[in-house]
């Protein structure tokens, strides 16, 4: 039924860790039982995956960096210490890890204006105007429109909305103020508001 | 534009529920009686509902054994506080502040307070002299040893540099 040993073992502890919560199958995980950590992987890889995405713009290097994030989190999760909660802790591997790899890009994430990086984002789905005319589910919508979005708006919205943190969460993640976190999401919200009304000027005005 | 700006502020804050009590308020009424109003809040309630239903994407199936197969090979670290020695930290805090101090009463064991209430601070300050303590041949040494220190650490840095780049390739 399985491929091999390794498939087995995975298999077993996400269905042995699924009962538990995240600081438990932890210190399972410290106290040496290392096949554990699938119950976490199993857990947050389509968070994970997700917000990695929204950052890099691109599924196979987002599943590389996303795999990088959770063998990180392995390698120091005796710096855990439980003040915060684990996903809160995780996002901001997720975080540092995506900064990393699109600084090794050479993309500027910073530049919230920079003109390339929405050049970039646009031409990256050059047959999605050609697609409007199909009629896509808003659900998909909204993820396209996002994937449109430069990777600090992306990734914001991600954390809010998808990754259950709050602002004060968020805020902690991406190493701001809670105030600017909130300004942030406004202003990605806005601009997301404005891509869709660009891009899917026709689903919208169908949902109205 | 910032009146515009300012409603969608304040309707996001009122959506998230992070506006204060006396906004929430004076939003609940503008709602209620201004048009404009009604028609933002309704719209950003339909961008705030399809934002919290967006789907999470799923990495390929074999993610989990990857990611496991990865990590049978590594070690988990050592918590950073356990190998961090505090007693380090204590002491060279406890040397700087010995420094601080040391300097301070030496400098205000000189100054002069029975020459009267004419002679300013700034005069009585300028009059300190450190040089018996601190001469240049005790600067030029210093310096010496952090700029050898410091190109101990560029070497180091560039080493560890060229193994990864190695390693890499």
């Amino acid at each position: 039924m399985y491929c091999n040993l390794t498939d087995y073992h995975v298999v077993l502890s996400i269905r042995m860790s699924t009962g538990l919560n995240d600081n438990e199958i932890i210190s399972k995980v410290l106290s040496g039982d290392h096949q554990a950590y699938a119950g976490l992987v199993s857990r947050y890889q389509n968070y994970v995956f997700t917000l990695t995405l929204r950052m890099v713009k691109n599924r196979e290097d987002a599943e590389e960096v996303a795999q990088d994030v959770f063998i990180k989190a392995y390698k120091y999760l005796a710096d855990f210490r439980g003040a915060s909660k684990f996903t809160t802790w995780l996002y901001t591997i997720v975080n540092n890890t995506c900064i990393s790899f699109l600084r090794k890009k050479k993309l500027d994430i910073h530049s919230l204006d920079n003109e390339n990086v929405f050049e970039a984002a646009d031409s990256q789905d050059s047959g999605m105007r050609a697609n409007l005319i199909e009629q896509k589910s808003k659900l998909a919508m909204v993820n396209e429109a996002i994937g449109l979005l430069n990777p600090d708006d992306a990734q914001i919205i991600t954390l809010f909305y998808k990754a259950e943190q709050s602002l004060e969460e968020t805020a902690q993640v991406l190493g701001i103020e809670i105030n600017t976190a909130k300004v942030r999401l406004h202003r990605a919200r806005t601009r997301l508001k404005e891509k869709m009304e660009t891009y899917f000027a026709q689903e919208v005005r169908d949902l109205n | 534009m910032n009146t515009q700006h300012n409603m969608e502020e304040s309707l996001w804050n009122f959506i998230d529920g992070t506006i204060s009590a006396s906004e929430k308020t004076v939003v609940e009424k503008l709602l209620q009686t201004n048009a404009d109003w009604k028609a933002k809040y309704s719209e950003l309630l339909q961008v705030n509902e399809l934002l919290q239903s967006s789907e999470l994407e799923a990495p390929s199936l074999r993610f989990s054994k990857n990611v496991m197969e990865q990590i049978s090979k590594l070690h988990i670290a050592p918590a950073t506080k356990s190998y961090i020695n505090k007693k380090i930290i204590w002491g060279i805090g406890f040397f700087f502040i010995t420094m601080f101090v040391g300097f301070l009463i030496y400098g205000i064991g000189q100054i002069n307070f029975s020459a009267g209430e004419e002679v300013s601070w700034s005069k009585n300050l300028n009059k300190i002299d450190f040089s018996k303590i601190f001469s240049n041949t005790w600067v030029n040494a210093f310096m010496m040893i952090n700029v050898i220190l410091g190109l101990v650490l560029l070497d180091s840095y560039f080493t560890n540099k060229r193994k990864e780049f190695r390693k890499e390739a």
